[in-house]
């Protein structure tokens, strides 16, 4: 199975190896879809973590302890088909390659599964066809 | 050669041949244009992009008692109308904004409502608030006035854009640091992308680049009903520098449209929001060319690998007016999804949809094939590139501060 995680470091552990532990201590996959520190000095990760179900609960137990806050990500972001023009101007603006046109039929189309809702596409959209469904 | 009276001559009896521009493109490439021109009478076109100049006059009627809006002021869900006209005549245009709307005071601001979205919205057939405060006169003693209104009670909803349907237009990049957002949508910074606004080989203008067979009066596709040519465009410029194959190689000319806005329907006119820019109206077009010789066959059948427009750069060039073109790209390379700029590969984007594009081409088609549509003659031609007829910048006077003359 896989998940996707919001990681919220405080800056205590922001230098730290935590990540490399998921692999060795727990046998995980991961991918990383969003990394940063905010101005803050707290640093966030968008993590999606592949392996067996047991395994994921043990990481996020062994995360949570170490003081990393772990949300589930529940943010989606969807397209409202009807809203949307097929104008193309999300395209360039998307880093997870989520929103594609068709070279024959000239229409944009979401794939949610390579989606990491950073939100982008909700502003470049002219037509508010790209919504948050929290 | 044949005439517009002869072809609809042929489209009253079922006889007459129409195609899209896309169709056109395919046809003269496998059959010669000497072929095709001879057997096709029309070809359509479409274009479904943001256009600014664009807004909507409506009469609402008269209330019991009398109010005169002219003169006072007036909102349409709280987007400020204009009100300098008679009594109950106003026009909403299409960037305008609420009054309490921050705009860019947290840039970039989102712009989420304003006039093209009224004008969406009474196209959709909703209830629009109307709010009118002015002065009493003795025959309009009314000064309030709050109401819904709704597209189908008032007397007349004319859609009038001073300037649609650009010939051709920029692609935008940006070569600062930052992100920066443009009319042409958000550009990311060291051309971090590059998004262009034209429906290319199906737009309208690149089809008739003279405007041989467009004019005052030419009956269109507007907004999903029927509109007409009403003048040239504003910042019409049929002197703009043009490639060989007679194809303005920027901006080029435009034209003023307008149309009955209760025929029209809300998949073709869409409300935009610009974030960091404000707010404008997708305007859906379509154009039919009578093919009424060679040469108007040749220009229709120009395809996307034969459309140049210029690439510029908005963070520096376009704002500060340089005039500085960083390359040329054709519409087949913007189509593909990258292009090649100052050596390095951008992705691209359109702020116009082809698919929509399309739509309209094959919607006017086929309103042609069901006899519900005939071709007009224009009352007359718009300036040609021998007038001289051009778009000029502002020469800005200065005005001196005691000027005894001054209001
Ligand atoms: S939120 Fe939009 S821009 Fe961001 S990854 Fe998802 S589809 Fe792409
Ligand atoms: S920017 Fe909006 S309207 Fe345009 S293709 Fe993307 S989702 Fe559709």
């Amino acid at each position: 199975m896989d998940k996707k995680l919001v990681l919220n470091f405080p800056p205590s552990l922001v230098d730290k190896p935590i990540i490399s532990c998921l692999v060795k201590e727990f046998g995980l996959d991961f991918n990383i879809l969003k990394a940063y520190v905010t101005p803050e000095e707290e640093g966030t990760l968008v993590l999606e973590l592949k392996g067996e179900e047991e395994k994921i609960t043990g990481a996020i137990a062994y995360l949570k302890q170490l003081g990393v806050k772990v949300e589930l990500l529940s943010k989606e972001v969807e397209m409202v088909r009807e809203r949307c023009t097929d104008c193309t101007a999300c395209i360039p603006q998307c880093p997870a390659g989520a929103l594609w046109l068709d070279q024959a039929t000239y229409q944009v189309n979401f794939t949610s599964e390579k989606c990491i809702a950073c939100g982008i596409c909700l502003k470049a959209c002219p037509t508010k066809a790209m919504v948050l469904r929290i | 050669m044949k005439t517009i009276a002869e072809i609809n001559e042929k489209i009253k009896t079922g006889k007459a041949v129409v195609v899209t521009a896309e169709e056109l493109v395919e046809l003269c490439r496998s059959q010669g244009v000497k072929k095709t021109a001879a057997r096709v009478d029309v070809v359509t076109t479409g274009t479904f992009g943001p256009m600014c100049s664009s807004g909507l006059f409506l009469n609402i009627g008269h209330s019991r008692p009398r109010i005169k809006i002219g003169g006072g002021k007036i909102t349409l869900n709280r987007v400020p109308a204009y009100a300098g006209l008679a009594a109950v005549d106003f026009y909403i245009g299409a960037t305008a904004l609420p009054d309490d709307d921050p705009r860019n005071s947290l840039p970039p601001g989102n712009f989420t409502y304003g006039g093209g979205h009224v004008i969406e919205d009474l196209v959709s057939g909703k209830d629009v608030k109307l709010e009118v405060s002015t002065y009493g006169t003795d025959c309009y003693p009314r000064r309030k006035l709050v109401t819904w209104i709704n597209l189908k009670d008032v007397n007349e909803a004319i859609l009038f854009n001073p300037r649609n349907c650009y010939q051709n237009y920029n692609v935008a990049v940006n070569l600062s640091r930052k992100t920066i957002y443009t009319y042409m949508g958000i550009l990311k910074p060291e051309l971090g992308n590059a998004n262009y606004c034209s429906a290319g080989q199906l737009s309208p203008l690149l089809k008739d680049p003279y405007l041989k067979t467009i004019g005052f009066g030419t009956r269109i596709f507007l907004g999903g009903g029927t509109g007409y040519v009403a003048w040239w465009g504003t910042q019409y410029n049929p002197s703009v520098k043009r490639k060989e194959n007679g194809l303005p190689c920027g901006g080029g000319a435009t034209l003023a449209l307008m149309g009955d806005l209760k025929g029209m329907k809300p998949e073709f006119l869409r409300g935009a929001s610009l974030v960091g820019y404000g707010v404008s109206l997708i305007v859906g077009i379509g154009i039919p060319i009578p093919i009424l010789n060679e040469e108007l066959c040749r220009w229709a059948a120009i395809p996307d690998e034969e459309i140049w427009a210029p690439v510029v750069d908005y963070s520096q060039d376009y704002p500060q007016c340089t005039g500085r073109v960083l390359a040329e790209v054709n519409y087949a390379q913007l189509k593909s999804g990258r292009i090649e700029v100052m050596g390095k590969t951008v992705p691209t984007g359109s702020l116009s949809s082809y698919r929509q594009a399309r739509e309209i081409a094959g919607i006017l088609k086929s309103w042609i094939l069901q006899k519900q549509f005939f071709l007009s003659q224009p009352v007359f031609s718009f300036p040609g590139p021998e007038t001289g007829y051009t778009f000029k910048m502002l020469k800005e006077r200065p005005v001196k501060q005691n000027n005894k003359n001054e209001g």
